[in-house]
């Protein structure tokens, strides 16, 4: 099974994260760059279906130059090879820009199974996955918890709000993992020497074809018009409990109107 | 005025509070009119989207639209925007709305702005990015604007509308039909509010330290007429059922209050939560981060604080 996941580069959640007051897209080099947290469920995934079933897992990474780390990492986790869709036209691109961008590569690299994380740390549009199967003509499997291969069929537990839902489909398919699913494993030292050795082909917009006039910031579907930090928090009140934080609690809830 | 489309979010024939506050949202911007697809159609369901000011309903009722993930919904939506050139359209920022405006986006080649907390003048969109450190406006320039709106950023306001109903067939697609959904499996603990709809929110975290200690956090929320959420710390140890999670990978809440007890405050956490009106922290630690968001914290047990708070609530009553 030919499995491609794909993989984002994300600013630390754990750093300030900044838009940039230029071109108002997200500030990249303010931050540290990581592998966006559920993608690591999401080559996890590929990886434990690549071991019953056998076959090859692609990473597939869209972003700037800085990206191949995200990359190395989840090579280092047993990835085969990775492509790293890298080109200066492709910043500032919408979500529709991204999945146009990224299902030309899919498209390019052949699969029998795309996965994805269900949603970025960053910009959490959580929509990417169905644009691809939009886009592919493919089933889309998303939010999925649990997902199983058997030959060509595929089945998913899909999360809802009222619990789960049980869908079927047949490869080829775009699947989306919520971050239930598995324990992504930690690359191994052995691992991480072996990813500076496996292949990673850099693709540009021509060599995926990509038309330039659907990508980039300029052509995107949406703008940010401005933005601005929101106002802090008003400090609230902190007290130790001495016996009646519980009534004291209350009191405040009152006085809010919420009792 | 022209027509706003609002997709009705339903579950077994009934309503969700959000499209009240979409069409509430859509009344302020042009005519609201109400798109009814899947199984379920009824008077009842006429007359709350009527109370809330739909003036029109089309309905694609057939069965089939409820049997596959997303994708028919999106065909309903585009077959309306083919006939009937709305100004816009609206949709709840629920994993599914969210997955049926992106579809919708690529079949109308239209932008969408993803989790609006708020839509003005023109169809500029306010966002809350970055766990809700930023505010952002944004709006889309290539064709319709499709907006997915975070539950709870709207009051519903009552205001009538005409309801004139509109039968509409659609097709679907093979495409639409790929991923069948073969069994529906429900979870929700019942009589509470949902999640994701509820005025408050009690959570509990790992200091609530078992499945069975949920029950003083239950009956918090019950004081109060609030849903129950919970930390991935809880929920990855089995004490409470994944759909209640709140956060990054969980549920996106923003209710008039959150009560949260025996919760650290991770950013994953914060990230779905932290536009909460009102945010009430219980933690013993005091340098738990979530203090920082507070508009009330107490330091102490909550074994001992949460009782006497559920306590003093029902005596009030
Ligand atoms: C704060 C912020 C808000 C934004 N809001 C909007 C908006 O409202 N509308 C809009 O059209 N665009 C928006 N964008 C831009 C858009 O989200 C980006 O183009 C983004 O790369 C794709 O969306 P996502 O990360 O939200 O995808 P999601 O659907 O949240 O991500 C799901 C998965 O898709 C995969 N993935 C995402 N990006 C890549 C990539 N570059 N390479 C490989 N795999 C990837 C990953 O597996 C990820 O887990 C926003 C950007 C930011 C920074
Ligand atoms: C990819 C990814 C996605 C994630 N998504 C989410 C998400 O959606 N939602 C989420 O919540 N987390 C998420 N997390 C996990 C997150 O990082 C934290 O691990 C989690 O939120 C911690 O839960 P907690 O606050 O309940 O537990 P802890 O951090 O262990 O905090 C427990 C708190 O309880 C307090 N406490 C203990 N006993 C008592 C007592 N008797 N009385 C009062 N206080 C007490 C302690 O002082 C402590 O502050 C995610 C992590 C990853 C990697």
């Amino acid at each position: 099974m030919n499995i491609v996941v794909c993989v984002k580069q994300v600013p630390d959640t754990a750093t300030e994260r900044k838009l940039r007051s230029d071109d108002k897209t997200l500030d990249r080099d303010a931050a540290d760059g990581v592998v966006n947290e559920l993608d690591e469920y999401a080559v996890e995934e590929a990886l434990r279906l690549k071991e019953a079933h056998g076959g090859e897992v692609t990473v597939l990474s869209m972003g700037p130059a800085r990206a191949t780390e995200t990359i190395r990492k989840a090579l280092a986790m047993g990835a085969d090879k990775a492509v790293h869709l890298h080109d200066d036209a492709l910043h500032g691109s919408d979500a529709l820009g991204t999945s146009y961008a990224v299902s030309q590569a899919l498209k390019k690299i052949g699969f029998d199974l795309v996965i994805l994380g269900s949603e970025s740390t960053d910009a959490r549009t959580g929509m990417l996955a169905a644009m691809l199967a939009e886009r592919l003509g493919a089933p889309q499997l998303t939010l999925a918890s649990k997902v199983e291969v058997e030959g060509t069929a595929i089945r998913v537990e899909r999360i809802t709000d009222y619990g789960y839902d049980k869908v079927e489909a047949s490869l080829p398919a775009v699947v989306s993992v919520v971050e239930k699913i598995n324990e992504p494993r930690y690359p191994s030292f052995k691992g991480i020497m072996a990813a500076k050795k496996k292949p990673v082909e850099t693709l540009g917009i021509a060599d995926a074809d990509i038309a330039a006039d659907q990508v980039g910031l300029a052509n995107s579907w949406s703008e940010v018009v401005d933005f601005a930090a929101a106002p802090p928090r008003a400090a609230g009140t902190v007290i130790k409990d001495e016996g009646d934080g519980g009534a004291r609690a209350a009191e405040f809830l009152a006085s809010k109107k919420f009792i | 005025m022209t027509e706003i489309l609002v997709l009705v979010d339903h579950v077994d024939g009934d309503v969700k509070k959000v499209t009240f506050e979409l069409l509430t949202l859509a009344r302020s911007l042009g005519t609201p009119a109400a798109v009814w697809a899947g199984p379920g159609y009824s008077d009842a369901a006429k007359a709350r989207l009527a109370e809330y000011g739909a003036e029109k309903i089309y309905i694609a009722d057939a069965d089939e639209i409820g049997d596959y993930v997303a994708a028919p919904k999106a065909e309903v939506l585009a077959h309306l925007v083919a006939e009937r050139s709305p100004a816009a359209v609206f949709l709840a920022a629920t994993g599914e709305g969210k997955e049926v405006a992106g579809r919708l986006a690529i079949k109308t080649d239209s932008g969408v702005i993803s989790d609006a907390v708020g839509v003005g003048e023109g169809f500029v969109a306010e966002q809350s990015i970055f766990g809700g450190g930023v505010n952002v406006h944004s709006r889309v320039t290539r064709g319709l604007p499709i907006i997915t709106v975070r539950p709870n950023s709207t009051a519903p306001v009552a205001a009538a509308g005409a309801g004139a109903e509109e039968k509409i067939e659609v097709a679907l697609s093979d495409a639409a039909r790929a991923a069948r959904i073969v069994e529906r499996v429900v979870q929700e603990k019942g009589g509470r509010p949902e999640l994701t709809e509820a005025a408050i929110v009690v959570s509990g975290g790992r200091g609530v330290g078992s499945g069975e200690n949920f029950a003083i956090i239950e009956r918090l929320a019950d004081s109060l007429g609030a849903a129950v959420g919970a930390s991935r710390a809880a929920t990855d140890a089995g004490w409470y059922p994944h759909q209640f999670q709140v956060g990054q990978t969980g549920k996106t809440v923003s209710p008039q209050l959150y009560i949260a007890a025996g919760i650290s405050g991770a950013i994953q956490h914060r990230a779905g939560m932290q536009t909460s009106k009102t945010i009430v922290v219980i933690n013993k630690d005091a340098e738990a981060p979530l203090f920082e968001v507070a508009d009330y914290g107490v330091v102490g047990d909550l074994f001992q604080i949460v009782p006497q708070l559920t306590e003093e609530i029902e005596k009030r009553r």
